[in-house]
């Protein structure tokens, strides 16, 4: 029984498709409930209750939306590309979907084990625009047009700092497999152990780069409501905006994944003699999610050429300056080794 | 099967998975919810009057410049990448070289700065 899932080809993919089945519907099911929290802690922060109605507490609130989605009309614009106008949401979900392929849970819990798996996360999370760029220039109305270019522009913005913050970690590390980097922060000082400390400020400029790169408040400013409606969802309507819907939280709990195993340890528990497993893993991702959350509800919106000023003029030069540092303390050892832990092969 | 592609394959049936996924909701959607289009709703939104002219016009030049700095830093990126995993075999000459790279990079971004390429107003 075990050979006919490790050695035919059948059985080896029944295999992968029930993993990946494992995954997907544990954290669509996850994102129905983040949904719900971060309405509940937007509420909160305002004063308000916030969806209280449908289930105990409103918990089911997201399902009822879901619901509603299904049995909206599918309005599509006159002049719109028709094609490309459904091709967009489907690549903004597609996009967000896979990328969770190279994520592990706990050690040895991941799909597939990439020995590239940063490089595949950059490089899907980089077709995401794609997404906002097609479903703006399809729509064929000037407000999604806008929304999209705007969106874009600072998406790729926020990539480039992303990117070099990662490299840093890289370096530490000498390995692009997540397993490898929650490994090297292993040790005898738990939470002490992890890379937020020897890269604390790249913990910070990861964080609000993510908030950009994932157009989360306050850099929302593709679908700033007072000036652009929605953005590049404007025309959108039932479960192509859905998708949309879906794909962009999914990036946000993808950016939570990646802050949790880059800086915090994954996987690893914070008090040495702890168990470590996918408890801790999920309990960090859900702490920066709800740190994600308050951010959007106590921030007030950037102006775009300021977005785009700190882009370019400060995360830009830091994060840069941040890599020939750790080069140089990893070169030279500083700090112990903290910098240069290379678990592969050293 | 080849490593390879055992190492691949989980990729590709995420891809079919999700694909599937999102036309199953899409789907749903046409199947499932009534649809009455029509002139007033299919047209493009405005605020309250018909749209002047087509809404692919002219943008600023700007995003062009945006994206052109994004290529280059993001080449730049993907350079550093194998650079970082390879970082203790390098060696020396190798750790060195790469600072040559970025402080000529450096004198580009300077430059690009003082040009006011990255200027909003």
């Amino acid at each position: 029984m075990v050979e006919f899932f490790t050695e035919t080809n059948l059985g080896i993919v029944l295999l992968i498709l029930g993993q990946a089945l494992l995954v997907i519907v544990p954290l669509l099911l996850a994102l129905a409930f983040l949904m719900y929290a971060d309405r509940k802690v937007w509420a909160a922060v305002q004063m308000r209750r916030g969806p209280n109605v449908v289930g105990v507490f409103g918990l089911l609130q997201s399902f009822a939306d879901f619901l509603k989605y299904i049995v909206k009309e599918v309005v599509v614009p006159a002049g719109a590309d028709k094609a490309v106008f459904f091709l967009a949401p489907m690549i903004s979900f597609v996009m967000a979907v896979i990328a969770w392929v190279a994520i592990p849970w706990n050690e040895g819990w991941v799909i597939a084990d990439l020995n590239v798996a940063i490089l595949y996360i950059f490089a899907i999370s980089s077709l995401e625009v794609y997404g906002v760029i097609m479903g703006g220039w399809a729509s064929n109305s000037k407000y999604p047009f806008l929304g999209s270019l705007r969106s874009a522009a600072q998406m790729i913005s926020y990539e480039v700092s992303i990117g070099l913050i990662i490299v840093g970690v890289i370096i530490s590390t000498g390995s692009m497999n997540f397993g490898d980097i929650v490994n090297a922060q292993k040790g005898d000082w738990g939470l002490f152990n992890w890379y937020w400390l020897p890269h604390f400020p790249m913990l910070f400029l990861f964080f609000i780069s993510a908030l950009a790169e994932t157009n989360r408040p306050p850099f929302d400013l593709p679908e700033a409501e007072s000036e652009l409606v929605a953005g590049y969802q404007v025309e959108y309507s039932s479960t192509p905006f859905l998708l949309f819907m879906i794909g962009e939280l999914m990036a946000v709990v993808l950016m939570c994944a990646l802050v949790t195993l880059l800086f915090l340890g994954g996987w690893l528990s914070p008090i040495p003699g702890l168990p470590d497993g996918i408890l801790w893993m999920t309990l960090k991702m859900a702490a920066v999610f709800f740190i994600f959350a308050m951010v959007k509800a106590i921030t007030p919106r950037y102006r775009y050429d300021q977005l785009m000023r700190i882009g370019w003029k400060v995360f830009l030069p830091l994060s840069l300056a941040w890599v020939v540092i750790v080069a140089f303390f990893a070169q030279y050892g500083a700090f112990g080794g903290a910098y240069a832990r290379w678990t592969v092969g050293g | 099967m080849e490593d390879l592609l055992r190492e691949y394959l989980p990729v590709l049936i995420f891809l079919g998975l999700a694909i599937g996924l999102g036309l199953v909701l899409i789907l749903a959607a046409v199947v499932i919810a009534v649809r009455h289009p029509d002139p007033e709703k299919v047209s493009a939104y405005e605020c309250g009057f018909n749209a002047f002219d087509d809404a692919r016009m002219k943008f600023d030049v700007r995003f062009y410049l945006v994206s052109i700095l994004f290529i280059i830093f993001d080449l730049e990126v993907a350079f550093l990448f194998p650079w970082a995993v390879a970082f203790k075999d390098v060696g020396l000459v190798g750790f060195w070289s790469m600072m040559v790279f970025l402080a000529v990079l450096t004198i580009g971004f300077a430059y690009e700065w003082k040009k006011g390429a990255m200027e909003w107003q």
